[in-house]
């Protein structure tokens, strides 16, 4: 009868120990064992990926994942619109990784792969998917991954000057002008470290502007990720702007423009990039 | 002041003319902030009016006129009411160019500043304009047949896009200026686009004027026109130039901006029958009204967010076109 019993508990037992995490669709999505072959669409979750110490695991990238630099020698499967199904699939991953907007989700799934969406938008999500990442994987290393990530990026904002909380500031993610406003993953940042932001969060994350908006909100400080927008000075108007004339705009490089967009672990760092912009330590070739 | 003592097609013009002025003042009064009129304000608010609101709303104007008077050329020239600068082609040709000429100068911010970009962004969307017309008019084995002219547009359109996006897989780097470029805009037109359209604007005007006799008499059909001491082929080659000048203009300066050609020459036509004499200053006129006002709309329906302009042309455009069937079966 204990045998049984034992049989009885041990049946239990097994489900226990296979892994079920719902992702950001609330699908519940179970997985057997710790994955070993990963491949992650998305390069916010391949940096989150690494930074749990689980870069070797992963099998495949896609073509917008350039950072750490371990993971420019996988292949690289295509991007949110044109991954390549074919090669994802012939990677055999244990689980793809990837955002719930991604056209390859549905048909990944139909293929049989197990497949994880997850959607860091927010500061909030990128300390939810952190946690879910660390389910994936099994390691126990998120929160405290979280905890170093948040002292760093209060670090950042500790660093900046009294003088300088309330500076005003525009970042630019698009010529069209695409702005970030208050509600974005940036504009969230530029709060944490005291910066007052002139496009407010009730426009949605990235509106497109009218240009003479940001004239007339008069910046003290510009920050643009795009480094193939529009001249500033050829903007009709924009020499008026403060932060033009006193030379405060930051043109930042490709891999400065990645840290700061990306909702990822390297949010610390791109805290520090913001605060050494405000305090004019980073001088772009700008205006 | 009736219409009938002053004549349909004047009457017409004064009341374009009108709207123009209306939505000048709505140009310039509508802000990021909405209805906000400006003027009477001292210091920062004069120099916005000036150096922002003012070039835009004559900018919208003059690139709507432009595309008016390249549609009303294009629909005399061929004898097609539905030739427009976009069903021959010029237009997805000239934004062929202009991605062509933006990989070349290896778009940078401090590259496309300044005379030079404007000046070389108009001369590769001519280019292309005039280039893919050509071709056009090679496929179709000239203006007869009408399905074979407009069947060759839509090709030519559609391989002239097909190489622009082909242009923007090779180099990404042109993908987000190219963006902007293809939704079409008009938030960043200033004083400097504002001068070159007046000036391709004022001779394109003065060529179709002076040509408006032949379009008239090509309206006949060629062996009448001819026998009407027409010179068809030096009068083609100067028209299809200045078309082709006032699309690339139009669209190197607020990109590919939809319907205005094929609508504003259909809209004067609704409401008066006139000669080409008054069909292309018509035309030209209503192009600008709808090209502004839909600036207008733009700026100020969700501001200060704004509408891709190019959208609201269409639905503008489209809508009227769409009533105009509707109510006179064709």
């Amino acid at each position: 009868m204990t045998k049984w019993l034992f049989s009885l508990l041990w049946l239990c037992a097994v489900p226990v120990q296979a892994l079920t995490i719902v992702d950001d669709r609330g699908v519940a999505v179970e997985l057997a064992r710790p994955p070993q072959r990963i491949v992650s669409l998305l390069p916010s979750l391949t940096e989150m990926v690494c930074e749990l110490h689980a870069c070797d695991r992963l099998v495949g990238v896609d073509s917008y994942s350039n950072w750490p630099a371990a993971v420019q020698k996988l292949p690289h499967v295509g991007g949110l619109e044109d991954a390549n199904i074919e090669v994802i699939v012939s990677l055999r991953p244990d689980v793809v990784l990837l955002s719930a907007s991604s056209r390859a989700l549905a048909r990944l799934k139909g293929l049989g792969l197990k497949v994880v969406a997850l959607e860091p938008k927010t500061q909030a999500d990128v300390q939810r998917v952190l946690r879910q990442v660390g389910q994936v994987l099994q390691v126990p290393d998120a929160p405290a991954l979280w905890t170093r990530i948040d002292q760093g990026v209060n670090a950042a904002a500790r660093s900046l000057p009294a003088a300088l909380r309330g500076t005003t500031v525009y970042f630019e993610v698009d010529g069209g002008p695409y702005a970030a406003s208050e509600s974005s993953f940036i504009g969230e940042m530029l709060t944490r470290l005291g910066a007052a932001n002139v496009v407010p969060g009730a426009l949605g994350p990235f509106p497109k502007l009218n240009p003479e908006f940001v004239v007339r909100a008069d910046p003290q400080v510009i920050m643009i990720s795009d480094r193939h927008a529009q001249a500033l000075q050829d903007r009709p108007g924009w020499s008026r702007i403060r932060a033009i004339r006193d030379g405060r705009v930051c043109l930042f490089t490709p891999a400065q423009g990645d840290v700061l967009v990306r909702p990822g672990p390297r949010m610390a760092e791109a805290a520090q990039l913001m605060a050494q912009c405000l305090q004019g330590r980073l001088k772009g070739k700008g205006p | 002041m009736s219409a009938a003592r002053i004549g349909a097609a004047p009457g017409l013009g004064l009341l374009l003319l009108a709207a123009t002025a209306l939505l000048c003042i709505g140009g310039v009064a509508v802000g990021s902030l909405g209805w906000e009129p400006l003027w009477g304000r001292a210091g920062g608010a004069s120099s916005i009016l000036w150096e922002i609101r003012l070039p835009r709303t004559l900018g919208a104007w003059l690139a709507g006129a432009l595309l008016g008077l390249a549609g009303a050329i294009a629909q005399g020239l061929f004898r097609n009411p539905l030739a427009d600068p976009y069903l021959l082609g010029s237009a997805t040709g000239a934004s062929f160019g202009v991605a062509l000429l933006l990989v070349a100068v290896g778009m940078s911010p401090v590259s496309a500043s300044g005379w030079a970009a404007h000046l070389g962004l108009t001369g590769a969307a001519f280019v292309g304009a005039v280039l893919a017309v050509l071709l056009t008019l090679a496929l179709a084995k000239g203006v007869q047949q009408t399905l074979r002219l407009l069947l060759a547009g839509v090709v030519v359109g559609m391989v002239f896009g097909a190489l622009a996006a082909l242009v923007m897989f090779l180099a990404p780097d042109i993908m987000r200026s190219m963006q902007a470029f293809l939704l079409g805009t008009t938030a960043f037109l200033g004083w400097p686009g504002v001068a070159l359209l007046g000036l391709v604007f004022v001779p394109s005007l003065a060529v179709a004027l002076a040509l408006s006799r032949a379009l008239d008499a090509l309206s006949l059909g060629e062996s009448t026109a001819m026998s009407l001491g027409v010179a068809l082929t030096p009068v083609r080659i100067v028209l299809v130039g200045a078309m082709a000048l006032a699309t690339g203009a139009a669209v190197a300066q607020v990109g590919l901006i939809a319907f205005i050609g094929l609508v504003a020459p259909h809209l004067v036509r609704a409401a008066v029958k006139p000669t080409h004499r008054w069909l292309l200053p018509l035309a030209a006129l209503a192009g600008g009204v709808l090209l502004l006002g839909a600036d207008v709309l733009a700026r100020g329906l969700l501001a200060p967010q704004e509408l891709p302009v190019g959208v609201l042309t269409a639905v503008l455009g489209g809508g009227y076109l769409i009533w105009l069937m509707h109510r006179r079966p064709m």
